[in-house]
């Protein structure tokens, strides 16, 4: 297990090593280059001449790249352009809105997606079946910023029962410290703070849980639906096994095998639904602060951004792997 | 997402064998399959209306794309909505466009942004996957690296990422999406033809002296070409969300009065309260296209699967 887990986090290096050249150059191949980016489109030759060489930009590239690396190592990532703050801050402070926000987002999606098609493979062919197949289907099809926008105008605009923007209202007494607002709030015993920041988190948590619990809906259902046939259920059946045994051992124990690879997966797409569902509520996590740095051509933190959810996504992959192989022994042995 | 989601390729061809058949070939057997399918009837209507809206957008359309008619009705606190005027039967937006007509030429840009991307994405990946799968050995170990980087970032942001440095244009974002979907194509094609490379039919054309390229192009390549396909209808439906994501994130260039869906619902956010049709118009036709695709797609796949051919 720990040499597997080992070979796993060596192969990452030559990945993240082949991302950071991709991304060095990606910004190299900038119209006017890295010294335009910083000093905005009207910037006259003389002074991109004179970034140029204070940040060594008119050194060879991989003499510059080289550079780079060094400190990217040491963890120094640049200063964002747009706010002059280090990369490697910026990220820090934001990380814990987006985590929290897809953590109660998996929830959502994994607490209704999996008796939801569980319960439709139950029922197969009959009308909740159909229901349930039909509603994925759209959940999958939808826009996630486009729902977005519906749940902040049906309970936002509309009927006034959760707040539109933000982490926390601003009048509320609350004390920091993890940067999980929730968390913060059970911690210090500051139970209205922590219900506050839970409201503030319903709405883009909602939007953000649709497309996974959209498609956890139907794994679950295909995969339950291919082990109830299965023949030692039948024999589980045939010698009388309690109808418990059968569905927690049998049935759903075997039909989590494909559910928790979908999971894993699923976290690419809460990252990237993140970046719009975050721009529609102006929540301040990573997802909105990258949206900005894209607008506004931060290239440092894109760079940075970048670099870290790739890690993070690949560190999250890893732990649904080792979780694979805690529910499937079979795996284990390999 | 599904769309998304990588297709197991059929197993070599022996794919179906059991089947009972009445026509000869493996595409008219899943041409009938399809056709009794009324999932399938219901995409292949959608997405012909979206290609027949799109491609006739100058006759349909009302007024042209970056006209604004309706300027006269335009108050700081109020838009005409669905059903208030006659003469603009959908409501006009903050800029006084008239929105059916954005809408029909929202499509037309919908359907470019959606074919040119995913077409570029299909050849892109078709060429690393055929190289990797046809050769083996190094070149497949370095094509597999470079999709691996690739699919190290979450899809939607390694196409954001690249359209922010290309630059605000159309074909940013269409380079952008299309780069995006390199690895899943690439990925299907190898695999596929990974597993048509042992079968009986290419050893006995490398006996009769065949080169690598003939036997890929004339062999290879038409065996394994039917999961992609499919991949490809499927890649169609994330195509427009994400061309729509990432117009709505402001990538798209040009004027504000721009006719792109996505765009629309960027503007639309401001007016929430006031007309929410503004919003959801354009998200629902979104969503109508990327269902229509998603619809054909699985339908096709499940024609194709040769799990349920057997039944």
């Amino acid at each position: 297990m720990l040499r597997t887990i080992g070979r796993r986090l060596l192969l990452l290096i030559p990945t993240l090593f082949g991302l950071s050249v991709l991304l060095f150059f990606w910004v190299r191949a900038l119209p006017g280059g890295p010294a335009a980016a910083l000093l905005g489109e009207r910037a006259t030759p003389e002074a991109i001449e004179r970034i140029n060489e204070a940040y060594g930009f008119n050194r060879p590239l991989p003499e510059q790249y080289i550079t780079w690396l060094g400190r990217l190592l040491q963890g120094d990532f640049g200063n964002s352009i747009e706010t002059r703050r280090p990369v490697l801050e910026e990220f820090i402070n934001r990380f814990p809105a987006t985590i929290e926000l897809s953590i109660l987002a998996l929830i959502i999606a994994v607490g209704i997606g999996i008796p939801l098609g569980y319960w439709a493979a139950r029922n197969h062919g009959k009308l909740f079946d159909h229901i349930s197949v039909g509603m994925s289907l759209l959940g999958i099809t939808i826009p996630v910023f486009f729902l977005a926008f519906m749940l902040k105008w049906l309970f936002a605009v509309q009927l006034g029962w959760l707040p539109t923007t933000g982490r926390q209202d601003r009048g509320v007494d609350a004390t920091h410290f993890t940067g999980f607002y929730v968390l913060d709030g059970f911690l210090t015993g500051e139970y209205d703070a922590a219900w506050n920041a839970f409201i503030h988190l319903l709405l883009p948590a909602l939007a953000l849980a649709t497309i996974p619990l959209a498609i956890i809906v139907r794994i679950t259902r295909a995969s339950v639906l291919e082990v109830v046939n299965a023949d030692y259920v039948r024999t589980g059946r045939a010698k009388g096994v309690s109808k418990q045994i059968i569905r927690n051992r049998f049935v759903l124990r075997n039909a989590m095998l494909p559910v928790v690879t979908t999971i894993g997966l699923q976290t690419g797409l809460l990252i990237s639904g993140a970046v719009l569902t975050e721009t529609v509520f102006a929540f301040p996590g990573i997802g909105a602060f990258l949206a900005n740095a894209i607008f506004a051509r931060d290239f440092p933190v894109l760079q940075g951004f970048v670099l870290f959810i790739a890690v993070a996504y690949a560190l999250i992959n890893l732990l649904v792997d080792i979780s694979y192989s805690i529910i499937d022994p079979r795996v284990r042995i390999q | 997402m599904s769309a998304t989601e990588v297709l197991q390729p059929p197993t070599g061809p022996e794919v179906g064998e059991d089947a009972p058949r009445r026509s000869g070939s493996f595409w008219g057997d899943v041409f009938r399959r399809v056709r009794k399918n009324p999932a399938a009837w219901v995409g292949a209507v959608v997405v012909l209306a979206f290609i027949l809206v799109a491609a006739l957008a100058p006759w349909l359309a009302p007024y042209a794309e970056l006209d604004t008619p309706g300027r006269e009705h335009l108050r700081p606190t109020s838009l005409p909505v669905p059903g208030d005027l006659a003469e603009f039967p959908l409501g006009i937006d903050r800029f006084g466009g008239d929105v059916l007509s954005k809408l029909i030429w929202g499509a037309q840009a919908s359907l470019l942004i959606g074919v040119i991307s995913t077409f570029f994405g299909l050849v892109g990946g078709m060429v690393l996957g055929a190289l990797a799968g046809a050769f083996g050995g190094w070149v497949d170990g370095v094509i597999m690296r470079l999709v691996d980087i690739l699919l190290s970032v979450p899809n939607l942001l390694l196409a954001v990422s690249i359209a922010a440095i290309l630059g605000r244009t159309p074909l940013a974002i269409m380079i952008a999406i299309g780069v995006s979907q390199v690895p899943i194509f690439a990925r299907l094609l190898r695999s596929s033809m990974l597993g048509q490379r042992s079968a009986d039919y290419v050893l006995a054309a490398r006996t009769l002296g065949l080169g690598t390229g003939r036997i890929t192009m004339s062999h290879l390549l038409p065996n394994s070409v039917g999961p992609v396909i499919v991949q490809a209808t499927l890649t169609l439906a994330t195509a427009v969300i994400d061309a729509a994501a990432l117009s709505f994130l402001g990538l798209g260039g040009g004027r504000p009065e721009t006719a792109e869906w996505g765009r629309m619902l960027t503007y639309a956010q401001n007016e929430l309260a006031i007309a929410p049709s503004l919003a959801f118009l354009p998200g629902v036709c979104i969503m109508i296209t990327a269902l229509g695709f998603t619809l054909l797609g699985e339908s096709l796949r499940e024609a194709m699967d040769p799990r349920t051919r057997k039944r």
